[in-house]
């Protein structure tokens, strides 16, 4: 094992150039993949956030006994797909109105907003199917007169996360396709650059297990630096967009991490790939 | 030791290279392998050493089948040959004693047995104060004498040399030859390929021709073939 991590560490001496170009190749093409990543993370975390304010409100008709209106609430809480229900008496909806407005309050001076049912979903059950099922169910009582819930944002919302995860997924794969073939290709050149010497060491009895070594930790090697470079262009990238364009946030350290045992992994399979070709063939 | 069981070996596009072979070769036996370029020696070799393995027949070594042999076992029994061939093989950026013990190192033997068996088989081979050279400073004989001590440099028990003095001038040739007659006067077996028939005259060895991939004559079995070198 040793002498194989010292053949591996010789490759990289004999040719820094070529191993300086595999690194940064693997790093750009996991800097892509990482900046995509940055990016769905923060569609994520605003839509999340988003998500917090889904509510729907069931406004009640006038005159409606408040008994009847507080048990529905009890009612209505007690929906599984239901956190909460808040009972909002006209007094209670005028006086909301005002705060929200400001300086424009006296507009609603002497007037007469509904009463309502106010609801929060719990999280997970906040997409469209579900919250246009939970405001049917509430409209069903007789004094409830109007429901709304913002249907349309937020089908627009659940569109948005669609794509960004599907867009992702598929520029995370090509990505990922790319790396594997250019560190493959590396470790290609490599491997023929040491021909002869594989030849010999075949014809003196060495296992295919032990010349395809060296290769390995060296291509796991080249995915491990290409993975920090491109973690620390990322970073440096989300650190310019953060202080100069928009607040955004990075990867954590979990997601870091695996970012990196990806790079590693990408190149031990394009290594694994160009090493398998070439004892195959002769 | 060795075996063939009607051997046959053809390529899609060039045919049939070795046909119907029937061979035995004993435990310290010396044998010349003859004939015309294309008879099939070299694929014969390749064989031995589990390079190419049979259309149909059987090649046993040293208990192994080329019928049944995995990878694995075919580097199992490369340690137990030695392989040396006319282009000598050579690594050109390493010296001499790494040149040998690279052959131990990518076996896994232990560093410190290694030393020692380098330094013995160069002493073997008459290379003993050129170790730190480098193959281009060495003439044809020397460079051909380092891939004998790499090729035996595991205690084979049998060297297969595939025109070993092909490229070298009469008297590297001779030199070559009396090495390899004293490795073989130690035990190891010898199966050399060559076109030197002033060789093969003056030597009392076992002969093997060949033409067109078939055996035409057998010293070790006189009635083989009427059409003797």
């Amino acid at each position: 094992m040793i002498r194989s991590m010292r053949d591996a560490f010789d490759t990289f001496q004999r040719s820094p150039l070529l191993s300086a170009l595999s690194v940064t190749t693997i790093a750009f093409s996991l800097f892509a993949l990482g900046l995509f990543g940055l990016v769905a993370l923060n569609i994520r975390e605003a839509l999340e956030r988003l998500e917090d304010r889904v509510e729907i409100r069931a406004f009640v008709t006038d005159g409606t006994p408040a008994e009847d209106v507080v048990r529905a609430a009890t009612d209505i809480a007690g929906f599984p797909e239901v956190l909460s229900a808040q009972v909002v008496t006209q007094e209670q909806a005028l006086k909301r109105a005002q705060t929200e407005l400001g300086e424009f309050r006296d507009v609603f001076e002497g007037a007469i907003l509904p009463g309502s049912i106010d609801l929060r979903l719990r999280a997970g059950m906040r997409d469209p199917a579900t919250v246009k099922r939970v405001a049917s169910r509430v409209k069903a009582f007789s004094f409830i007169d109007d429901i709304r819930y913002g249907e349309e944002w937020i089908e627009k919302l659940y569109r948005l996360r669609n794509i960004a995860g599907i867009a992702g997924l598929a520029l995370g794969l090509a990505f990922a396709i790319v790396s594997v073939i250019i560190i493959g290709a590396t470790i290609r050149m490599a491997v023929l650059a040491r021909a002869r010497e594989i030849s010999i060491m075949r014809l003196v009895g060495a296992t295919d297990a032990y010349i395809r070594r060296p290769f390995l930790i060296e291509g796991f090697a080249k995915g491990v630096l290409g993975g920090l470079f491109a973690l620390l262009l990322t970073w440096l990238a989300q650190s310019l967009i953060n202080r100069y364009v928009i607040h955004t946030i990075f990867f954590d350290a979990r997601i870091a991490v695996l970012g990196l045992l990806f790079g590693a992994m990408l190149g031990l399979v394009g290594s694994a790939v160009s090493v398998g070709r070439h004892l195959r063939r002769v | 030791m060795i075996r063939f069981t009607r051997v046959t070996k053809s390529y899609p596009k060039t045919g049939t290279a070795v046909q119907d072979v029937n061979l035995s070769v004993g435990k310290g036996e010396f044998i010349f392998m003859t004939g015309p370029s294309g008879a099939g020696k070299t694929t014969l070799l390749k064989m031995v050493y589990m390079e190419e393995r049979p259309t149909s027949g059987e090649v046993r070594v040293s208990g192994t089948s080329s019928v049944t042999a995995t990878p694995r076992d075919v580097a199992k029994l490369r340690r137990k040959l030695g392989i040396v061939f006319q282009d000598f093989r050579l690594l050109e950026d390493r010296t001499v004693e790494q040149n040998v013990s690279f052959a131990l190192e990518v076996i896994g033997a232990p560093t410190a047995v290694i030393g020692g068996k380098v330094a013995r088989v160069l002493t073997q081979v008459g290379l003993a104060a050129k170790g730190r050279a480098l193959p281009r400073e060495l003439s044809g004989g020397e460079q051909q004498r380092v891939a004998i001590a790499r090729a035996l440099v595991n205690d084979p028990f049998a060297l297969i040399a595939d025109e070993p003095t092909g490229n070298l001038d009469d008297r590297a040739t001779r030199g070559i030859f009396q090495l390899l007659r004293e490795i073989n006067a130690s035990g190891t077996a010898i199966m050399m390929a060559t076109h030197n028939l002033e060789l093969i005259r003056r030597q009392e060895f076992r002969t093997i021709e060949m033409n067109r991939g078939q055996i035409v004559f057998d010293s070790a079995e006189p009635g083989s073939a009427a059409n003797a070198p």
